[in-house]
């Protein structure tokens, strides 16, 4: 993985020039990594930066993991049910980090009435089970831009 | 079976077919599709005619059921004789919870029971830990100490139904709880039947529920071979998982090759540990997925059979038939699901557990209809077992033994589902067997790439799924969803801290230092889990325990 540091941040037309940099994470104790791992092959293969966690993974370890990669967006598939009480926990640990702009998306296993609750808490967008992978490049090529 | 020399006037004549009236309708009205395949994309000709067999010997490659190599099924009878064990996956919220559910289903006449463990347990966890925050009882039954286990199987005599437990990482330790209560109960162990999941090597290659490193695992689960050949002859001790293989995203034939690999690995283990193989052999058991691609299924299920039989013989020179003959459960495949439509989904679940009966299945789990959104109500959940006794009752499958043996395509299909898979077991071989595949991720990454190859296929609508990609609708029905009260986790996490103060502490404290020694020393570990767990001792305390002894593993996070 490269840091921070090491990347490139100027670029032609004043544009920055950087990859965007998505960070794939799996919150929680679900072994489910089938989707998290296909879209993090796919958002690469779009030209996206993919750092992916691994499994098992707490709110701190994932805010922790974005802060020290920098990353723009993060992604975060739960399968287990716990994501009404993991997603809003990320988003607010990221509040406090004062790291408000990077993107936060989801998907997995969750229930239609509760993603309205999830994107007043900060959720930015929550995709069902069945998105063409299109669907989720396209939104984070618009959605998520390079933080300055 | 085949005569040679019919053999070869049937390869002139379907020539002369292919290039006489098959191709007159093709120039008129060419094929829907210039490529047909499997679902795991293996290519499918328009016709199977018996030349296409070769050599094909039936004794050799069919035999009868009962009669090795087992193609036809394990037993002589099959489902004349008895049915399938129709053995509903179940578990949620607290263990009174989950208690209601098995007996409503065991009245609707289940007859097998079959746990799901919720999250924290399956990866050893205590339901107040800080791992367990939000998950408790949300996929499963929360399971902390022996009272959960006693309050699980409350009403349920544990020498007349069997139960199966999804159990991997802590297997070992949720079995001692187990044998605790049938103590409690009365019931004596060599009157005990059931299965441990118990597959540590498939929570490492795809469903992702472990605890210690491969090698201290392989240890604890040939410590339950050795166990249970003493003390409870009667019990499954591995169910060898292709289930969550499948559901990762493999093929067919990667789901039957990485789970008999898996096999080998076990039965390699416990001879090492010096138990002679016909002792502990018999008592292991399979459990396969019954995808979407009925054909491929029934082939996947026939090949696993006779591939087993001819390992276990040749291989491992086992003298003993029932170390010969692989038994298995299956469950449909939950990743075929969709939430689209879901109502769909009780078509899909019929059809595959037809595959699964026609494949000779000793047991069946028929997944609800509602699993893409949320655990199953009871209404779903009754539908789902309901498909099963419509198959078993009016459908006529179950009268007659392999229905299927004798297809063209059928025979064909195993025939090349087990040369393929042998192709991947001898990989393995080379690789010095499963657990070094393993550390190498060679599984691990076969799988991932079969799952996107999968995904590119659906994107791209060349698989099709109904109500997906084809046949969409704007406004899907909507369906009753189970939700999980929100107080279960506080309620269990009162209960396990009323636990741990009622008991005696100190004893608690002793019980688990003998069991940490037992880890160091070698000493088998189930006489001191089951002297902990007979104290209360919680499984994370255990758990926690033994990670200090036996060491943790971490995912190398690939994709």
């Amino acid at each position: 993985m490269a840091s921070a540091a090491k990347r490139q941040v100027a670029g032609k037309n004043g544009k920055p020039d950087r990859k965007v940099r998505i960070l794939i994470g799996k919150p929680g104790l679900d072994g489910h990594d089938r989707g998290a791992k296909i879209i993090a092959r796919a958002l690469r293969d779009a030209g996206f930066e993919i750092i992916y966690t691994g499994l098992h993974q707490t709110p701190e370890m994932i805010v922790n993991a974005a802060a020290q990669e920098d990353v723009d967006g993060i992604g975060l598939s739960i399968l287990s049910g716990a994501h009404n009480y993991l997603l809003p926990r990320i988003v607010s640990m990221l509040k406090e980090k004062k790291m408000n702009d990077v993107v936060v998306f989801g998907g997995g296993i969750i229930p239609d009435e509760d993603i309205p609750k999830l994107r007043k808490k900060g959720v930015d967008r929550v995709f069902t089970p069945g998105t063409p992978l299109q669907e989720i490049v396209t939104y984070v090529r618009e959605r998520v831009r390079p933080r300055k | 079976m085949y005569d040679r020399k019919k053999g070869s006037r049937i390869a002139a004549d379907r020539k002369r077919w292919e290039e006489g009236s098959l191709a007159k309708v093709l120039r008129r009205s060419p094929e829907r599709s210039s490529r047909f395949s499997t679902v795991s994309d293996e290519e499918i000709a328009a016709l199977y005619t018996p030349d296409i067999l070769g050599g094909f010997d039936y004794g050799k490659e069919l035999s009868f059921p009962g009669d090795y190599p087992y193609t036809r099924g394990v037993q002589p009878s099959m489902y004349r004789g008895r049915l399938w064990t129709m053995r509903q996956f179940a578990g949620y919220g607290t263990a009174e919870d989950t208690n209601r559910r098995f007996k409503y289903l065991l009245e609707q006449g289940q007859t097998g029971l079959s746990t799901a463990f919720h999250f924290p347990t399956l990866m050893g966890y205590d339901s107040d830990s800080q791992r367990a925050r939000g998950e408790v009882g949300k996929c499963g039954v929360a399971i902390d100490s022996l009272k959960d286990m006693e309050i699980l199987f409350d009403g349920i005599p544990l020498d007349k139904v069997t139960t199966s437990m999804t159990i991997n990482g802590p297997a070992a330790m949720v079995f001692a709880m187990y044998l605790g209560v049938a103590e409690k109960q009365g019931v004596s162990f060599d009157k005990l039947g059931g299965t441990i999941q118990n597959d540590i090597l498939k929570e490492y290659i795809a469903q992702h529920a472990w605890i210690f490193p491969p090698e201290p695992s392989m240890r604890i689960i040939t410590d339950i071979l050795g166990y249970c050949s003493d003390y409870v002859p009667k019990w499954n001790t591995i169910s060898i998982s292709g289930y969550h293989i499948r559901e990762a995203g493999s093929t067919a034939v990667q789901e039957l090759a990485f789970t008999l690999a898996d096999g080998i690995a076990y039965v390699k283990a416990g001879v090492e540990a010096g138990i002679p193989v016909d002792k502990f052999a018999p008592r292991l058991s399979y459990f396969f997925n019954a995808h979407m691609d009925f054909f491929e299924e029934v082939a996947k299920f026939r090949a696993a059979r006779r591939m087993w039989a001819r390992i276990m013989k040749e291989r491992f020179k086992a003298k003993d038939e029932n170390s010969w003959k692989l038994r298995f459960h299956t469950q449909t495949a939950g990743c075929t699901l969709t939430a689209q439509q879901p109502l769909n989904n009780v078509a899909r679940v019929a059809l595959q557990a037809l595959s699964a009966v026609l494949g000779g299945t000793q047991s069946l789990h028929t997944n609800s209809m509602d699993e893409t959104l949320a655990l199953p109500t009871e209404q779903a959940a009754t539908v789902a077992l309901r498909t099963q006794q419509i198959i078993a009752e009016e459908s006529g499958a179950a009268n007659t033994i392999d229905p299927l043996g004798g297809s063209f395509f059928v025979e064909k299909m195993t025939e090349d589902m087990e040369a393929k898979a042998m192709e991947y077991i001898r990989k393995i071989d080379d690789m010095g067997g499963m657990v070094a595949a393993i550390k190498r991720g060679y599984p691990q990454r076969e799988i991932a790439d079969a799952a996107f190859h999968y995904q590119r296929l659906v994107d791209a609508a060349e698989k099709k799924i109904v109500g997906v990609n084809c046949y969409k609708m704007d406004e899907d029905l909507p369906i009753p969803i189970l939700k999980i009260d929100e107080n279960v986790e506080k309620k269990q996490v009162e209960r396990t801290r009323e636990v741990r103060r009622k008991r005696n502490t100190k004893l608690v404290k002793a019980r688990i230092e003998a069991l940490k020694d037992a880890s160091l020393s070698g000493a088998n570990l189930m006489p001191v889990l089951l002297d902990a767990f007979r104290e209360y001792a919680t499984l994370g305390e255990v758990c926690d325990a033994l990670r200090e002894t036996l060491g943790t593993y971490t995912d190398p996070a690939m994709f």
